[in-house]
């Protein structure tokens, strides 16, 4: 009498504990997903449309994973967006004004700048106890600000960018651009970071039991500005990248930005509320949100249709979630 | 004996007025209004023209949107700890929503009956998200916030609508008749006492802090926790879109991208206002104070011609400076005196 019921119940459950693995969840909805899209469009299903969608995908990419650790140890940083934009600029005008300027020591200026911001953020936090959704809400209009009081209203053309800046992303590397190998190499660091290092499984403990953790003797203040560094110095590296990919800057650059590295967190499976998330994971989610972005424009489907279908995108990875969660809790 | 028992009771007397002279001072509220005060003074320093009456009441114009989605976001962030992120888009998408439909032959008033139902229905589908899915608030409206937005935009593209009747732009341009007090500042004081009415007189306001204080607890004693949460982001919905309604009216027009960023003043203005973003304390008087705090700032910085994307350093700032002043002067009392610290 119970055996096929349980039989049943035990692949109900091998289905459920599948899903509730995020990168297998995502996975699944994209075999499903591409050839769809790619039936309405063949060219959709190219070499050169994927390389597209990975160059786009790379920067927001980058800066995720510093999001992603931020959320783990319990906070948000709202700031990503403009420490990009500060540093595409200051680096964007640099670069325009001294065009003999060595690449290198552009790029680890707009790197060390980045710390510089991100540490302001990750003192605010720690020291000044200044809830994280508070303190970048603050840096955020602050950076912005600044971005107008050093550009003086102005842009920095395509035209007056030196072809060597450009080609800090475009340059081949390994047989693609080298703008997506920068962000393979920065995602398999910071996979190893999080899953081999001391330091990484501190920011899980800090994030899943800020009780246990401290009583574990893990410095959680030291934990917290650390990711706020780190993530500092990941989006100024990326405002250095932005500046070379589209080898031009403006005022907004890097608007909205941060909502858009909190959503391919979350879609990866970031748990908003802290503890758990991981690099593939958040990889996949702005793989997603790249290849539907893409797929909307290379099906024709108006542009104005594409934040709709973000918004959506998020609502559905989190409810989905929160579904599989509860079941999860009901059955074992 | 009797001396120098009066003696003492003089100085008890001194010491508790002294005490409540200081307690007073330690109250948000009245530092925003020294604030507010300075704040005045320097702007009249900088315009002769700026203590005019006219120019004081046409200055509110400014941030009376923002005022009326702040009311709500108040409610939001005492009883739950987080924000309503979709609000500006919420505005964004029930304006237009009002502007289609006058567009399509609806009279206008039935058309802004239109756009108000949109914005309620927003907020009521972000309160289902968070208060019957129990999403957490920040996730559901971050998607709402791209969601709606992304609605306006697939309805209007970037065209812009005009051409309102006369009546209706009345409600975002006019005044009151024969004096020179704005229509829209009468309709943000008179919802601002209704909204503090709520919050600090009724059993719901109660509830609005008992729930931002201990929600498990609340639950435990019967509060229908959810059913607040899904009114509250309904409300917040509601006032965005009448919000959207006022700052049609006040442009004459409406576009997809009206009010790109104005959930962050609004934001910073509850916070300014003494909210904790924790949830639990702060009152309705702090955010009608920091509003007008704000708007008088932005006004003073603009009479210096400085651009509205550096004033908002200086309000970024004074958002961070109002959480850590706070503590920090904490910090120095405890450092300062430990014996008030032994005796308790």
């Amino acid at each position: 009498m119970r055996s096929p019921q349980s039989a049943g119940s035990w692949a109900r459950r091998l289905l459920l504990l599948l899903a509730s693995v995020r990168e297998v969840g995502i996975v699944l909805f994209l075999a499903i997903l591409i050839p769809l899209i790619s039936m309405r469009q063949p060219r959709f299903f190219a070499v050169d449309n994927f390389r597209d969608i990975l160059l786009d995908i790379a920067i927001v990419s980058i800066v995720s994973i510093g999001q992603m650790m931020i959320i783990i140890a319990r906070g948000i940083d709202l700031s990503v967006g403009s420490v990009l934009g500060l540093v595409a600029m200051v680096v964007g005008l640099m670069i325009r004004d001294k065009p003999a300027f060595p690449m290198l020591v552009a790029v680890l200026a707009g790197v060390a700048m980045g710390l510089f911001l991100g540490s302001i953020n990750g003192l605010l936090v720690t020291k000044g106890r200044v809830p994280s959704i508070i303190a970048t809400l603050g840096t955020l209009s602050i950076y912005r600000g600044l971005v107008i009081v050093i550009s003086k209203g102005e842009w920095v053309d395509a035209y007056r960018v030196p072809p060597a800046f450009v080609q800090i992303t475009r340059a081949p590397l390994l047989g693609a651009p080298a703008l997506i190998i920068y962000a393979l190499v920065i995602a398999v660091i910071f996979y190893y970071f999080l899953n081999y290092t001391r330091t990484g499984r501190d920011i899980y403990a800090i994030g899943s039991n800020p009780a246990a953790a401290s009583m574990a003797g893990i410095r959680s203040q030291r934990i917290t500005f650390l990711v706020f560094a780190i993530t500092g110095t990941l989006a100024g590296l990326s405002g250095v990248l932005w500046a070379s990919r589209f080898a031009a800057v403006a005022n907004d650059t890097g608007t909205g930005f941060e909502l858009q590295t909190v959503a391919a967190a979350v879609i990866g499976g970031v748990n908003i509320y802290g503890g758990s998330g991981t690099v593939p994971g958040v990889l996949l989610g702005a793989l997603l949100m790249g290849i539907i972005v893409n797929a909307l424009t290379i099906t024709g489907i108006s542009p104005f249709w594409r934040l709709a279908v973000q918004g959506l995108v998020i609502l559905l990875a989190v409810i989905v979630d929160a579904i599989i969660e509860r079941r999860l809790r009901r059955v074992f | 004996m009797k001396a120098t028992d009066q003696v003492q009771n003089l100085a008890k007397q001194a010491k508790t007025s002294r005490l409540r002279l200081g307690l007073a001072l330690a109250r948000w509220e009245v530092q925003l209004v020294i604030l507010l005060l300075l704040a005045v003074l320097a702007s009249s320093f900088l315009s002769p023209y700026f203590l005019d009456v006219r120019n004081l009441f046409d200055m509110t114009f400014n941030f009376m949107e923002k005022s009326l989605m702040a009311l709500a976001m108040t409610f939001i962030i005492i009883a739950t700890g987080s924000v309503d992120l979709s609000i500006a888009s919420t505005m964004a998408m029930s304006a237009i929503a009002m502007a289609i439909a006058f567009q399509a032959g609806l009279p206008m008033g039935l058309a802004l009956v239109v756009g108000l139902a949109v914005g309620t229905l927003g907020g009521l589908f972000n309160g289902l998200l968070i208060g019957k899915a129990r999403l957490p608030a920040l996730v559901a409206t971050l998607g709402t916030y791209a969601l709606y937005r992304g609605l306006g935009y697939s309805m209007l593209g970037d065209l812009t609508i005009k051409g309102f009747p006369d009546q209706f732009n009345y409600l975002g341009q006019g005044y009151l008749p024969g004096t020179p007090v704005p229509f829209a500042l009468v309709l943000f004081l008179a919802l601002a006492v209704v909204f503090g009415v709520v919050l600090h007189r009724t059993t719901l306001g109660r509830f609005l802090y008992a729930i931002g204080l201990n929600e498990e607890a609340c639950r435990f004693s019967g509060v229908a926790v959810d059913r607040i949460k899904v009114l509250l982001f309904t409300v917040s919905g509601c006032m965005a879109a009448l919000a959207g309604a006022m700052l049609a009216a006040r442009f004459g027009s409406t576009r997809a991208d009206i009010g790109l960023g104005f959930e962050l003043d609004v934001i910073t203005a509850v916070v300014l206002g003494g909210v904790d973003i924790g949830g639990g304390s702060g009152s309705m008087v702090g955010v009608v104070l920091a509003l007008f705090l704000l708007g008088i700032v932005r006004f003073g910085m603009s009479l210096l011609n400085i651009r509205g994307q550096v004033q908002s350093i200086v309000v970024g700032l004074l958002l961070i400076l109002a959480i850590l002043l706070p503590q920090i002067i904490r910090r120095l009392q405890e450092r300062a005196t430990p014996r008030e610290g032994e005796r308790r």
